[in-house]
């Protein structure tokens, strides 16, 4: 994937964000979504919150949504696991939530420390009754983006897109 | 570690939340699990109370997203020294963002009330204070008896935020009184109260 790739699915996905009134963007930053991180920094129209752990988000997210604030919770595909037994706000709650999630340990991977949550990511959203967008193609993000939001918001529904490491590019330590 | 010595803490958790809600105007609460929201719900079930069943580690998160989403109003968090010790990483963000409407109170009576009354760190070394403090939240203090109460009521009613005060209570088992359970009737009870007709989008 080439930097003008990148920062063109990145923008993408950032004016989805803005056409969906998202206002409260929290974050445990991942490479992934280095661009549109900084794109939501800059933004008059957001609030960004970078939190300690992903957990977090989820109970910050419903307190935006308490309040009339949409949100998103942008984290890597490891943060998942941190954010189970919080799911359970969410869902006795009946709120929205939407996720984007840069996935590790599934396409090439260099680490294999992150394998074994990169492997059970989707498997635990869907236990938990979490709706499951995964994209494989850079083609497919902004629109993939746009659909979970609509069932997200129209739902009240949970729902992650799983970018894949096959967009994003394995992650490696080489000079 | 005198691991009885919450035992006779001249504050009452109850006579304590009665004081901050009695003046409580426009403001919006967040109770967090167990005691707190029994004792939120004891001085009276408000459509913009929010008491949490569960969510532990939540709760002042929960109050952080609230007090962005709506900055004109005080929201106010009341949970309990297990929970908080669940979220510490959460007064750190809280402090990053600095919402001038948040105020933290913490009723610190040194147990897990809701599972036997099994000591929590803060009857050891812990200062849930100290932690907000040095996680850079302004104003922080610790309150053991009813002339601090009273001393500080006007901060966590009314100072520029965000405010945290732990506050010193017996360990007691008290009658419970018990909000609403379903969350959904919960949240949507609230966003009706705070949000009129935009509720429903």
């Amino acid at each position: 994937m080439s930097q003008l790739d990148f920062e063109t699915w990145s923008n993408g996905i950032f004016q989805i964000l803005l056409n969906q009134k998202i206002r409260q963007v929290a974050y445990v930053p991942d490479a992934g979504h280095l661009h549109l991180i900084r794109r939501c920094q800059e933004s008059e129209r957001m609030i960004s919150v970078p939190l300690t752990t992903e957990e977090e988000g989820v109970a910050l997210l419903a307190g935006a949504w308490l309040g009339g604030d949409r949100g998103v919770l942008l984290m890597q595909s490891s943060g998942v696991g941190n954010c189970l037994n919080m799911f359970s706000l969410t869902k006795v709650c009946r709120m929205p939530l939407l996720m984007l999630v840069t996935m590790r340990g599934e396409w090439g991977e260099f680490n294999p420390w992150q394998v074994p949550m990169g492997q059970i990511t989707e498997k635990l959203l869907t236990t938990a009754g979490v709706l499951t967008f995964p994209v494989f193609a850079s083609g497919m993000l902004e629109e993939t983006v746009d659909a979970a939001a609509k069932m997200v918001f129209e739902g009240p529904a949970a729902g992650a897109v799983l970018i894949s490491q096959r967009i994003l590019g394995a992650k490696t330590f080489e000079k | 570690m005198d691991s009885n010595r919450s035992l006779h803490y001249p504050l009452h958790r109850r006579e304590v939340v009665e004081q901050v809600l009695s003046q409580r105007g426009t403001m919006l609460v967040v109770a967090g699990l167990g005691a707190p929201a029994w004792d939120v719900s004891a001085v009276g079930d408000e459509a913009l109370n929010f008491p949490l069943w569960g969510a532990m580690g939540g709760a002042v998160s929960i109050g952080l997203g609230l007090a962005l989403a709506q900055p004109s109003r005080r929201v106010m968090v009341i949970t309990g020294d297990g929970e908080m010790l669940m979220g510490l990483g959460s007064l750190a963000t809280v402090a990053v963002q600095s919402p001038p409407n948040l105020a933290i109170v913490v009723l610190d009576n040194e147990r897990y009330g809701e599972t036997g009354m099994q000591t929590t760190h803060t009857a050891d070394k812990v200062d849930l204070a100290s932690v907000a403090s040095a996680s850079g939240i302004p104003t922080c203090g610790t309150i053991k008896d009813h002339d601090g109460l009273r001393s500080v009521l006007p901060q966590i009613l009314a100072e520029k935020g965000p405010v945290f005060f732990n506050i010193k209570v017996c360990a007691e088992n008290l009658p419970l009184v018990l909000p609403p359970k379903d969350g959904a009737f919960l949240k949507d009870r609230f966003r009706l109260a705070l949000l009129g007709n935009n509720a429903a989008c």
